[in-house]
């Protein structure tokens, strides 16, 4: 299996800010790496330099094993590329945008227009297609610059946070098409600061901060890296806290503490469902009813705190305050 | 939302094609698209055209008066020359904001990322506006026609006369367009350029006759191109007076063919250097 993507040592600055210090990503054919990280992590960065729009200060990276520097205009005939803010011209209808790209790839006229029809439909765009793109939704707009990207059908496809302020239905839709190029064989890289994302789409997730890789793996491991399972139970009767502590504690590898909810106890654990079973046989014997009972494994978000010291939603907040210069230094370069 | 299909191999990686073939098939594409969005918002168009309909009603019935422009013609007919000039030269500011406009929207994030050529936004734009031109100078010869101008040297010359302005507005938009490459938004780009069109188009022969101006300013008058454009555009379409002999320079002796000198020389300019600004605002 080739790699379809290869970065090694990508260094950007712009003026003080480093953007990017020193990014090593690889992305075999045929799978999907995400890039995981709060807002000014540098994937907006790292997608520019890989999708050619701006050069590395240092570092190398080959798209379709094509150097990015040395032919761009090569990187660009093989990349399909859909942005953060949608890149469709408002005047112009769906088709005439479509049309428009696929010329500019140097498809030949009726190529393009039957590339622009078959994508509409596909998209689900069809009904919309003659109508200027400004009576169209968030969602719809995204589809539509996602379909751009694909109207060459590149081998290699490069979208920045494709769901971001998307609501719940779009996003849905989107992970839905996403899932669809993939299963078709398309080589994807994606970034996004949506954990779960992530876990649903990626074969690989690199979590960068601060403009570099601080984890890679599939989601699996990263979720492994954080700790591993555990029990977590809901007592019915909290007055019997002290029985129930004892008897996880029988059945777990490490200290039991009391869950966030403080109706509850959290166990580490080790067996998997073993472990749930023994857990639910010693409390049956002993009598002690429960409202709720599970075994837990960690989420991307306890990924990302163990990572970063921080979570994902925290950042965000912080980020809004405290890096402002870096945001509105990435706005101001587009 | 039915199955979306392969991005893989069904599809051969469309042919690389390079040099002026590539940058005129893909500039056409991006006229194509310009003319589409005048087409859908012709209010934009609208105001744009009503303005020099404003200049000739403006110079015609109040200034008017107090111009003697020499000799037997009109001061009316006289103007109508320096007002086609000034228009065109004005029009590139259409030029510099669509391309200022162009630069903000996220349309050229989807540009940047396709194989086309690099000169393809910019010869579209500078395309684009030449038909917004033509519509402009027929609008202007239509309310001159109202206000008396008429072309006296037969069509053959007045076609001659609309093909100069149209050649020299086309080089003039490639400098508006390297101005809206350089400018951070379409806001400023009617300052910036104001900068740039008001000494060239009222410090020359456009609203007043050459005699009119100081020592000092006349050289500059004199050598203006926009001078030699108007000059150049009163004699073909006979708006001179024939017994008043032109003015006793190169330049207004051979209007035509010096316009035509600067229209060479400000494409070898700014074509390169808009294009190289392109490339450098467009990887910031």
């Amino acid at each position: 299996m080739t790699d379809m993507i290869r970065a090694e040592g990508l260094v950007k600055s712009y003026g003080k800010v480093k953007a990017l210090r020193g990014l090593d990503l690889v992305v075999p054919e045929g799978t999907v790496l995400a890039l995981l990280g709060p807002n000014g992590a540098g994937k907006t960065t790292a997608v520019k330099l890989l999708a050619t729009l701006q050069k590395p200060d240092s570092g190398r990276a080959e798209v379709a094993g094509i150097d990015v520097v040395g032919d761009p205009d090569g990187v660009r005939a093989r990349i399909g590329l859909s942005g953060q803010y949608a890149a469709v011209d408002e005047q112009l209808t769906g088709f005439e945008n479509l049309e428009m790209v696929g010329r500019l790839y140097g498809l030949g006229r009726a190529a393009s227009r039957r590339r622009a029809t078959e994508l509409l439909e596909r998209f689900a765009l069809a009904d919309a297609g003659n109508r200027p793109s400004k009576t169209y939704s968030g969602g719809m707009r995204r589809r539509l610059d996602l379909a751009g990207a694909l109207v060459a059908a590149p081998p290699v496809l490069i979208l920045d946070e494709p769901t971001t302020g998307l609501d719940v239905r779009s996003r849905q839709q989107m992970w839905d098409v996403i899932r669809e190029l993939v299963g078709s064989g398309a080589t994807l890289l994606l970034t996004t600061q949506y954990l779960e994302e992530a876990d649903r789409l990626a074969d690989d997730i690199v979590v960068i901060d601060h403009g570099t890789a601080i984890a890679r793996g599939t989601a699996d491991e990263l979720k492994a890296q954080t700790g591993g399972e555990r029990v977590e139970v809901v007592l019915a009767d909290t007055s019997r806290r002290a029985e129930a502590h004892r008897l996880l504690g029988e059945v777990a590898i490490g200290e039991v503490r009391d869950s966030d909810n403080g109706r509850g106890l959290v166990a580490p654990v080790d067996g998997g469902t073993r472990s749930l079973t023994r857990v639910l046989q010693a409390f049956e014997a002993a009598g002690l009813d429960l409202l709720d009972v599970g075994l837990r494994r960690p989420t991307l978000d306890d990924v990302f705190l163990t990572l970063t010291g921080r979570s994902s939603a925290d950042d965000e907040a912080t980020t809004d305050d405290k890096q402002t210069g870096t945001t509105e230094h990435e706005k101001a370069s587009r | 939302m039915s199955t979306v299909t392969s991005t893989g191999s069904s599809t051969p990686t469309p042919p690389r094609r390079g040099g002026p073939a590539r940058a005129a098939s893909d500039g056409w594409v991006v006229a194509k698209r310009n003319l589409i969005k005048i087409k859908r918002v012709p209010e934009v168009l609208v105001f744009v055209l009503i303005s020099p309909i404003m200049f000739v009603l403006l110079f015609a019935y109040v200034f008017g008066g107090a111009i003697d422009p020499g000799g037997d013609v009109p001061y009316r007919e006289f103007l109508i020359g320096g007002i086609f000039a000034q228009t065109v030269v004005f029009g590139a500011t259409f030029t510099g904001a669509g391309i200022a406009e162009d630069m903000q929207k996220g349309i050229i994030d989807r540009f940047r990322s396709l194989p086309m050529s690099p000169s393809a936004v910019l010869v579209g734009r500078t395309a684009s506006d030449v038909v917004y031109n033509v519509l402009s100078l027929i609008i202007m010869a239509l309310t001159g026609l109202l206000v008396g101008w008429r072309a006296r040297e037969g069509v053959v010359d007045m076609l001659a006369g609309f093909l100069l302005l149209l050649v020299f507005a086309y080089a003039i938009s490639w400098v508006m367009a390297w101005v809206g490459l350089l400018v951070p938004s379409v806001e400023v780009i009617n300052n910036a350029s104001f900068i740039v069109i008001f000494p060239l188009t009222f410090v020359s022969n456009a609203f007043v006759p050459l005699e009119s101006f100081s020592s000092g300013l006349r050289v500059f008058v004199e050598w203006n191109p926009v001078s030699a454009l108007t000059q150049a555009s009163r004699e073909l379409f006979g708006n001179i007076d024939p017994t008043v002999p032109a003015p006793d320079v190169w330049s207004l002796q051979h209007p035509a063919l010096y316009t035509l000198l600067w229209v060479v020389l400000i494409l070898a300019v700014f074509v390169p250097l808009s294009v190289r600004q392109y490339a450098r605002a467009s990887s910031k």
